[in-house]
Protein backbone atom coordinates (compact mmCIF):
# COMPACT_ATOMS: atom_id res chain seq x y z
CA UNK A 1 0.00 0.00 0.00
CA UNK A 2 2.64 2.48 0.77
CA UNK A 3 4.67 1.51 -1.95
CA UNK A 4 1.97 2.13 -4.32
CA UNK A 5 1.45 5.06 -3.07
CA UNK A 6 4.84 6.13 -3.48
CA UNK A 7 4.28 5.40 -6.92
CA UNK A 8 1.47 7.01 -7.39
CA UNK A 9 2.78 10.39 -6.00
CA UNK A 10 6.01 10.00 -8.36
CA UNK A 11 4.43 9.89 -11.49
CA UNK A 12 2.32 12.64 -10.60
CA UNK A 13 5.68 15.10 -9.41
CA UNK A 14 6.81 13.70 -13.19
CA UNK A 15 3.50 15.35 -14.45
CA UNK A 16 4.03 18.35 -12.36
CA UNK A 17 8.23 18.47 -13.69
CA UNK A 18 6.97 17.80 -17.56
CA UNK A 19 4.20 20.70 -17.23
CA UNK A 20 6.58 23.30 -15.52
CA UNK A 21 9.65 21.99 -17.84
CA UNK A 22 7.35 23.08 -21.16
CA UNK A 23 8.08 27.04 -21.22
CA UNK A 24 11.83 25.59 -20.03
CA UNK A 25 12.03 23.44 -23.16
CA UNK A 26 10.53 26.28 -25.36
CA UNK A 27 13.31 28.83 -24.46
CA UNK A 28 15.59 26.29 -24.76
CA UNK A 29 14.96 25.43 -27.98
CA UNK A 30 15.39 28.60 -29.25
CA UNK A 31 18.68 29.88 -26.60
CA UNK A 32 20.10 26.34 -27.90
CA UNK A 33 20.01 27.00 -31.17
CA UNK A 34 21.73 30.15 -31.20
CA UNK A 35 24.55 28.06 -28.86
CA UNK A 36 24.66 25.95 -31.91
CA UNK A 37 25.95 28.69 -34.34
CA UNK A 38 28.38 29.71 -31.71
CA UNK A 39 29.52 26.10 -31.73
CA UNK A 40 29.36 25.90 -35.33
CA UNK A 41 31.79 28.63 -36.06
CA UNK A 42 34.07 26.77 -33.59
CA UNK A 43 34.09 23.72 -35.83
CA UNK A 44 31.91 21.44 -34.02
CA UNK A 45 29.96 19.07 -35.86
CA UNK A 46 25.85 18.58 -34.87
CA UNK A 47 27.12 15.14 -32.77
CA UNK A 48 29.69 17.62 -31.11
CA UNK A 49 27.43 20.28 -30.53
CA UNK A 50 24.56 17.89 -29.18
CA UNK A 51 26.95 16.30 -26.77
CA UNK A 52 28.46 19.44 -25.45
CA UNK A 53 24.80 20.81 -24.78
CA UNK A 54 23.59 17.29 -23.13
CA UNK A 55 26.54 17.25 -20.94
CA UNK A 56 26.57 20.91 -20.12
CA UNK A 57 23.35 22.37 -20.03
CA UNK A 58 24.89 25.78 -19.50
CA UNK A 59 24.16 28.83 -21.76
CA UNK A 60 27.01 31.02 -20.47
CA UNK A 61 29.53 28.75 -20.12
CA UNK A 62 29.19 26.82 -22.95
CA UNK A 63 29.69 29.65 -25.55
CA UNK A 64 32.45 31.19 -23.45
CA UNK A 65 33.70 26.79 -23.95
CA UNK A 66 33.16 27.42 -27.67
CA UNK A 67 35.20 30.82 -28.14
CA UNK A 68 37.84 29.05 -26.66
CA UNK A 69 37.70 26.17 -28.73
CA UNK A 70 37.67 28.30 -31.32
CA UNK A 71 40.72 30.13 -30.73
CA UNK A 72 42.61 26.36 -30.13
CA UNK A 73 42.97 27.44 -26.41
CA UNK A 74 44.73 24.46 -24.08
CA UNK A 75 42.74 22.02 -22.21
CA UNK A 76 43.65 23.72 -18.63
CA UNK A 77 42.36 26.82 -19.60
CA UNK A 78 39.22 25.29 -21.10
CA UNK A 79 38.91 23.84 -17.66
CA UNK A 80 39.77 27.13 -15.68
CA UNK A 81 36.94 29.14 -17.76
CA UNK A 82 34.05 26.44 -17.27
CA UNK A 83 35.06 25.98 -13.58
CA UNK A 84 34.28 30.37 -13.38
CA UNK A 85 31.64 30.57 -15.90
CA UNK A 86 29.37 27.56 -13.77
CA UNK A 87 30.34 28.36 -10.43
CA UNK A 88 27.32 29.42 -9.41
CA UNK A 89 25.79 26.22 -10.24
CA UNK A 90 28.01 24.59 -6.93
CA UNK A 91 25.90 27.52 -4.57
CA UNK A 92 22.27 25.83 -6.33
CA UNK A 93 23.63 21.99 -5.84
CA UNK A 94 24.30 23.00 -2.24
CA UNK A 95 20.67 24.77 -1.68
CA UNK A 96 18.84 21.79 -3.60
CA UNK A 97 20.81 19.31 -1.26
CA UNK A 98 18.96 20.85 1.65
CA UNK A 99 15.20 20.54 -0.06
CA UNK A 100 15.99 16.55 -0.67
CA UNK A 101 15.28 14.49 2.42
CA UNK A 102 17.81 13.38 3.80
CA UNK A 103 17.59 9.56 2.94
CA UNK A 104 17.45 10.42 -1.06
CA UNK A 105 19.79 7.58 -2.33
CA UNK A 106 23.31 9.18 -4.14
CA UNK A 107 22.30 8.10 -7.27
CA UNK A 108 18.91 10.51 -7.52
CA UNK A 109 21.37 12.92 -5.78
CA UNK A 110 23.68 12.14 -9.35
CA UNK A 111 20.78 12.60 -11.77
CA UNK A 112 19.32 15.88 -10.25
CA UNK A 113 22.52 17.28 -9.68
CA UNK A 114 23.08 16.39 -13.65
CA UNK A 115 20.76 18.88 -14.72
CA UNK A 116 21.23 22.21 -12.74
CA UNK A 117 20.44 24.64 -14.79
CA UNK A 118 19.69 28.28 -13.54
CA UNK A 119 15.82 27.46 -15.29
CA UNK A 120 15.51 23.53 -13.49
CA UNK A 121 17.02 25.26 -10.11
CA UNK A 122 14.45 28.18 -10.07
CA UNK A 123 11.40 25.42 -10.38
CA UNK A 124 12.91 23.19 -7.98
CA UNK A 125 13.81 25.64 -5.30
CA UNK A 126 9.89 27.03 -5.42
CA UNK A 127 8.55 23.14 -4.57
CA UNK A 128 7.84 22.76 -0.66
CA UNK A 129 10.25 20.81 1.22
CA UNK A 130 10.82 17.49 0.63
CA UNK A 131 11.51 18.14 -2.83
CA UNK A 132 10.91 15.00 -4.63
CA UNK A 133 13.78 14.12 -7.47
CA UNK A 134 10.89 12.81 -9.56
CA UNK A 135 9.43 16.28 -10.14
CA UNK A 136 13.08 17.44 -11.60
CA UNK A 137 12.93 14.28 -13.73
CA UNK A 138 9.92 15.68 -15.03
CA UNK A 139 11.03 18.72 -16.26
CA UNK A 140 14.27 17.23 -17.32
CA UNK A 141 12.49 14.56 -19.39
CA UNK A 142 11.48 18.19 -21.64
CA UNK A 143 14.36 20.43 -21.22
CA UNK A 144 16.97 18.19 -21.80
CA UNK A 145 16.61 17.39 -25.99
CA UNK A 146 15.27 21.09 -25.55
CA UNK A 147 18.28 22.55 -25.11
CA UNK A 148 20.40 19.80 -26.90
CA UNK A 149 18.48 19.43 -29.67
CA UNK A 150 18.24 23.19 -30.11
CA UNK A 151 22.03 23.23 -30.35
CA UNK A 152 22.30 20.09 -32.84
CA UNK A 153 19.63 22.53 -35.39
CA UNK A 154 21.74 25.53 -34.52
CA UNK A 155 25.18 23.90 -35.99
CA UNK A 156 22.72 22.30 -38.27
CA UNK A 157 20.67 25.39 -39.58
CA UNK A 158 22.63 28.01 -38.58
CA UNK A 159 20.65 31.77 -38.81
CA UNK A 160 17.30 30.35 -40.19
CA UNK A 161 15.17 31.80 -37.69
CA UNK A 162 14.00 35.43 -38.19
CA UNK A 163 15.47 37.80 -35.66
CA UNK A 164 12.18 39.13 -34.65
CA UNK A 165 11.50 35.64 -33.49
CA UNK A 166 14.19 34.70 -31.39
CA UNK A 167 13.85 38.31 -29.70
CA UNK A 168 10.70 37.36 -28.95
CA UNK A 169 11.46 34.01 -27.44
CA UNK A 170 14.93 35.46 -25.66
CA UNK A 171 12.52 36.51 -22.81
CA UNK A 172 10.65 33.34 -22.06
CA UNK A 173 13.01 32.36 -19.57
CA UNK A 174 13.46 35.99 -18.04
CA UNK A 175 9.40 35.72 -17.72
CA UNK A 176 9.83 32.34 -15.90
CA UNK A 177 12.06 33.57 -13.35
CA UNK A 178 9.54 36.68 -13.16
CA UNK A 179 6.64 33.76 -12.59
CA UNK A 180 9.15 32.30 -9.93
CA UNK A 181 10.48 35.44 -7.38
CA UNK A 182 7.33 37.74 -7.46
CA UNK A 183 5.20 36.14 -4.95
CA UNK A 184 6.96 35.59 -2.75
CA UNK A 185 8.16 39.27 -3.16
CA UNK A 186 4.68 39.92 -2.61
CA UNK A 187 3.97 38.28 0.68
CA UNK A 188 7.30 38.73 2.24
CA UNK A 189 8.60 42.02 2.77
CA UNK A 190 12.26 40.89 2.96
CA UNK A 191 12.26 38.74 0.13
CA UNK A 192 10.82 41.71 -1.63
CA UNK A 193 13.10 43.78 -0.72
CA UNK A 194 16.13 42.05 -1.49
CA UNK A 195 14.64 41.30 -5.02
CA UNK A 196 14.50 44.78 -5.37
CA UNK A 197 17.80 45.64 -4.16
CA UNK A 198 19.03 42.46 -5.96
CA UNK A 199 18.09 44.60 -9.57
CA UNK A 200 19.48 47.35 -8.48
CA UNK A 201 22.88 45.83 -7.67
CA UNK A 202 22.86 43.88 -10.97
CA UNK A 203 21.93 47.14 -13.32
CA UNK A 204 24.69 48.83 -11.09
CA UNK A 205 27.45 45.72 -11.44
CA UNK A 206 26.05 45.74 -15.34
CA UNK A 207 27.52 49.53 -15.77
CA UNK A 208 29.81 50.35 -13.64
CA UNK A 209 33.59 50.18 -14.53
CA UNK A 210 35.86 47.41 -13.93
CA UNK A 211 32.91 45.34 -12.64
CA UNK A 212 31.36 45.08 -15.90
CA UNK A 213 34.33 44.01 -17.35
CA UNK A 214 33.87 40.93 -15.26
CA UNK A 215 31.92 37.87 -17.45
CA UNK A 216 28.30 37.86 -16.32
CA UNK A 217 28.74 34.18 -14.47
CA UNK A 218 31.06 36.21 -12.03
CA UNK A 219 29.09 38.82 -11.47
CA UNK A 220 26.12 36.81 -10.47
CA UNK A 221 27.66 34.85 -8.25
CA UNK A 222 29.58 37.53 -6.57
CA UNK A 223 26.36 39.68 -6.31
CA UNK A 224 24.43 36.37 -4.66
CA UNK A 225 26.98 35.60 -2.15
CA UNK A 226 27.16 39.43 -1.28
CA UNK A 227 23.41 40.48 -1.16
CA UNK A 228 22.28 36.56 -0.07
CA UNK A 229 24.94 36.93 3.19
CA UNK A 230 23.92 40.30 4.11
CA UNK A 231 20.13 39.29 3.41
CA UNK A 232 20.58 36.04 6.10
CA UNK A 233 22.93 38.58 8.64
CA UNK A 234 19.98 41.01 9.18
CA UNK A 235 17.18 39.00 8.81
CA UNK A 236 17.72 35.67 9.39
CA UNK A 237 15.16 33.08 8.72
CA UNK A 238 12.40 31.64 11.41
CA UNK A 239 13.06 27.80 12.11
CA UNK A 240 9.49 27.18 10.18
CA UNK A 241 10.13 28.86 7.05
CA UNK A 242 12.14 27.02 5.00
CA UNK A 243 10.02 25.85 1.54
CA UNK A 244 11.55 28.51 -0.23
CA UNK B 1 43.62 22.69 -34.93
CA UNK B 2 45.91 20.77 -32.60
CA UNK B 3 43.45 19.82 -30.22
CA UNK B 4 41.18 16.92 -30.29
CA UNK B 5 37.41 18.09 -29.83
CA UNK B 6 35.93 15.30 -28.12
CA UNK B 7 39.20 16.11 -25.30
CA UNK B 8 37.80 19.75 -25.47
CA UNK B 9 34.68 18.35 -24.26
CA UNK B 10 35.56 15.77 -22.01
CA UNK B 11 37.30 18.90 -19.79
CA UNK B 12 34.39 20.91 -20.28
CA UNK B 13 31.46 18.07 -19.13
CA UNK B 14 33.89 17.12 -16.29
CA UNK B 15 34.48 20.59 -14.57
CA UNK B 16 30.60 21.17 -15.49
CA UNK B 17 29.04 17.90 -13.75
CA UNK B 18 31.79 18.37 -10.95
CA UNK B 19 30.38 21.55 -9.70
CA UNK B 20 27.01 20.36 -10.24
CA UNK B 21 26.84 16.75 -8.36
CA UNK B 22 29.48 17.57 -5.76
CA UNK B 23 28.02 19.74 -3.47
CA UNK B 24 24.27 17.63 -3.69
CA UNK B 25 25.94 14.03 -3.18
CA UNK B 26 28.14 15.31 -0.30
CA UNK B 27 25.99 17.39 1.20
CA UNK B 28 23.63 14.98 2.97
CA UNK B 29 22.42 16.20 6.52
CA UNK B 30 20.31 19.35 6.56
CA UNK B 31 22.42 22.43 7.64
CA UNK B 32 21.50 23.01 11.36
CA UNK B 33 23.55 26.76 11.14
CA UNK B 34 21.21 29.66 11.56
CA UNK B 35 23.16 31.57 9.11
CA UNK B 36 24.00 29.29 6.69
CA UNK B 37 20.57 28.06 6.39
CA UNK B 38 19.14 31.38 5.85
CA UNK B 39 21.83 32.34 3.13
CA UNK B 40 20.81 29.40 1.22
CA UNK B 41 16.68 30.18 1.75
CA UNK B 42 17.40 33.71 -0.04
CA UNK B 43 20.06 32.57 -2.71
CA UNK B 44 17.29 31.61 -5.16
CA UNK B 45 15.71 35.09 -4.67
CA UNK B 46 18.75 36.90 -5.17
CA UNK B 47 20.27 34.76 -7.73
CA UNK B 48 17.01 34.90 -10.20
CA UNK B 49 16.44 38.34 -9.58
CA UNK B 50 20.15 38.99 -10.77
CA UNK B 51 19.89 36.98 -13.74
CA UNK B 52 16.81 38.47 -15.21
CA UNK B 53 17.76 42.62 -14.78
CA UNK B 54 19.06 44.05 -16.55
CA UNK B 55 19.56 41.18 -18.88
CA UNK B 56 15.79 41.34 -19.93
CA UNK B 57 16.18 44.34 -21.10
CA UNK B 58 19.21 44.01 -23.17
CA UNK B 59 18.08 40.66 -24.58
CA UNK B 60 15.50 42.04 -27.08
CA UNK B 61 16.28 44.06 -30.89
CA UNK B 62 14.62 47.04 -28.22
CA UNK B 63 15.64 47.94 -24.99
CA UNK B 64 11.30 48.87 -25.11
CA UNK B 65 10.43 45.53 -25.55
CA UNK B 66 12.72 44.32 -23.07
CA UNK B 67 11.20 46.89 -20.50
CA UNK B 68 7.67 45.99 -21.18
CA UNK B 69 8.30 42.38 -20.88
CA UNK B 70 9.51 43.35 -17.55
CA UNK B 71 6.76 45.47 -16.14
CA UNK B 72 4.07 42.85 -17.71
CA UNK B 73 5.63 39.92 -16.56
CA UNK B 74 5.95 41.72 -12.99
CA UNK B 75 2.54 42.24 -12.79
CA UNK B 76 0.88 39.29 -13.69
CA UNK B 77 3.04 37.05 -11.84
CA UNK B 78 1.70 39.36 -8.78
CA UNK B 79 -1.48 38.30 -9.52
CA UNK B 80 0.07 34.83 -9.33
CA UNK B 81 -0.56 33.78 -13.12
CA UNK B 82 1.12 30.43 -14.07
CA UNK B 83 5.28 30.44 -14.92
CA UNK B 84 3.72 29.17 -18.44
CA UNK B 85 1.12 32.47 -18.82
CA UNK B 86 4.19 34.86 -17.14
CA UNK B 87 6.27 33.48 -19.65
CA UNK B 88 4.52 33.58 -22.54
CA UNK B 89 2.80 36.96 -22.10
CA UNK B 90 6.61 38.04 -21.66
CA UNK B 91 7.35 36.85 -25.54
CA UNK B 92 3.70 38.21 -27.05
CA UNK B 93 4.76 41.61 -25.37
CA UNK B 94 8.07 41.63 -27.43
CA UNK B 95 6.98 40.43 -30.82
CA UNK B 96 4.16 43.37 -30.16
CA UNK B 97 6.23 46.09 -29.37
CA UNK B 98 8.91 45.29 -31.96
CA UNK B 99 6.21 44.87 -34.44
CA UNK B 100 5.33 48.33 -33.75
CA UNK B 101 8.52 50.18 -33.12
CA UNK B 102 10.83 48.23 -34.69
Amino acid sequence: MVEESIKLSNSREIRNGIHDGIPIALGYLVVGFTLGIAARNAGLTPIQGFLASFFNNASAGEYAAFTLIEADAPYLELALMTLIANARYMLMSCVISQKLAPDVSIWHRIFVGFDMTDEIFGIAAARKNPLNPFYNYGAMIVALPGWAGGTMLGVLAGNALPASVVSALSVALYGMFLAIIIPPSRDDRVVGGFVLLSFAASFLAANLPVIMELSGGTRTIILTVVISAAAAWFFPVKEEQHDA
Amino acid sequence: MTHNIYIYLIVMSAVTLAIRILPITLLRRQIENRFLKSFLYYVPYVTLAVMTFPSIVDATQIPQAGTAALLIGIALAWFEASLFQVSACCCIVVFAVEFFLA
